[in-house]
């Protein structure tokens, strides 16, 4: 761990403290100057993610066009705010067929739904360095509640990265095709990149 | 009666024969409307599974049915045949045989040497391993080549044989076609 690391978990934590246990006069915690204001999400972020199959293995990927921003608040972790839309058409297996049937109305069907849109609806803190982002995701027409789970792994005073997991079920985005033999949760593994205004 | 008989078939090649015509025939129809490029992709994902699941089945019931060939008895020619027809008949018969294996095969070799790496899971009840090919787009193209001329002449073949036993039951009136739907009365 940096020592900026340590610092901004020190602080994320007395701010968390702050936020739960103080009372709104009192909220006028340090404010959290290095790290707070507005990122946009820079291309250098992977977002991964793998669909396992029947008898192991599966089909791994990433999407090779997003984009996004989030503010992180200083003063209270909960008010921070994720946006964040990708490219289904950017999407990348290794096998171009597998592509094309992502691409394909039996997927994303990207030629009438072009993005996929997430927007934090709720962000708690469930640990030193790491967070909860519940919000809505937008896909093929539908929309979701989801969650991820954060943890920051890189920070200074220009840039800021998470790791952030989760799975999603398909099916519930009308695009069950290939279940049972694939599995319904797509599990993303990502690492976001910020990069602050 | 489950066995063949000396010129009567028994039920259990009556019920093979004619479900693997069945299998085959199916088969076909599905193979060639799953390969259709505008097809809808939803739709041909499930049909190649479809397709894959009951290839297998074919292929069980076909390594069965040449078992049970060659272990049990062969009923006698229909009366009447010339040598050159019994000859054709049975070199007919093998290679109708043969092909019912052959194409399954090399159906499950093409599923298996697919860069797709599609697992075949047999109507969503277990998991039948890929054979141990070599995986890659040149590999696959020929096992579908090899598929798809053996499915075709198996098909071909297959209206042959039927083609041969109506000419048997409408213009020579013999028992060819009919004892393959009736089984023997008596244990021969």
């Amino acid at each position: 761990m940096s020592a900026r690391l340590v610092t901004i978990t020190a602080a994320l934590m007395t701010l968390a403290g702050y936020a739960l246990h103080a009372s709104p006069s009192e909220a006028r915690a340090p404010s959290l100057d290095d790290a707070a204001g507005r990122y946009d999400i820079s291309a250098s972020s992977q977002i991964n993610f793998t669909v396992g199959q029947v008898g192991g293995g599966g089909i791994s990927g990433k999407f090779a066009k997003f984009s996004g921003t989030f503010q992180l608040d200083g003063r209270d972790i909960r008010k921070s705010v994720v946006e964040f839309a990708l490219f289904p058409e950017a999407v990348q297996t290794g096998e171009s067929r597998i592509e094309d049937f992502l691409r394909s109305s039996a997927v994303f069907d990207s030629a009438n739904h072009p993005k996929i849109v997430f927007r934090s609806t709720k962000i708690t803190q469930t640990g030193d360095d790491t967070a909860r982002i519940e919000g809505k995701l937008t896909a093929k027409g539908t929309t979701r509640t989801e969650h991820f789970d954060a943890k920051l792994t890189k920070w200074n005073r220009r840039n800021i990265s998470f790791h952030i997991q989760g799975g999603v079920y398909r099916t519930r985005y009308n695009m069950s095709v290939g279940t049972p033999i694939y599995s319904n949760i797509v599990q993303f593994d990502m690492i976001v990149n910020g990069q602050k205004h | 009666m489950l066995r063949n008989g000396a010129d009567a078939f028994g039920w259990v090649t009556i019920v093979l024969h004619w479900t693997i015509a069945v299998l085959i025939a199916g088969l076909l129809v599905l193979g060639y409307i799953m390969t259709r490029p505008d097809i809808d992709p939803v739709l041909q994902f499930n049909l190649f599974q479809w397709h894959k699941s009951f290839g297998f089945t074919a292929l069980a019931l076909s390594a069965i049915r040449i078992v049970w060939w060659l272990a049990g008895k062969h009923p006698a020619p229909v009366a009447g045949l010339s040598a050159l027809e019994k000859q054709a008949s049975s070199a007919v018969h093998i290679l109708l045989a043969c092909l019912t294996l052959a194409v399954p095969v090399t159906g499950w070799a093409l599923a298996s040497a697919s860069t797709l790496d599609i697992p075949s899971f047999f109507f969503d009840l277990v998991v039948i391993p890929h054979l141990p090919l070599e995986k890659s787009a040149v590999a696959e193209a020929s096992w579908a080549t090899a598929h798809a001329i053996f499915a075709y002449s198996l098909g071909a073949l297959a209206i042959l044989h039927a083609g041969a036993a109506f000419h048997h039951h409408f213009i020579r009136h013999d028992a060819v076609l009919v004892r393959m739907l009736r089984g023997s009365r008596r244990d021969g």
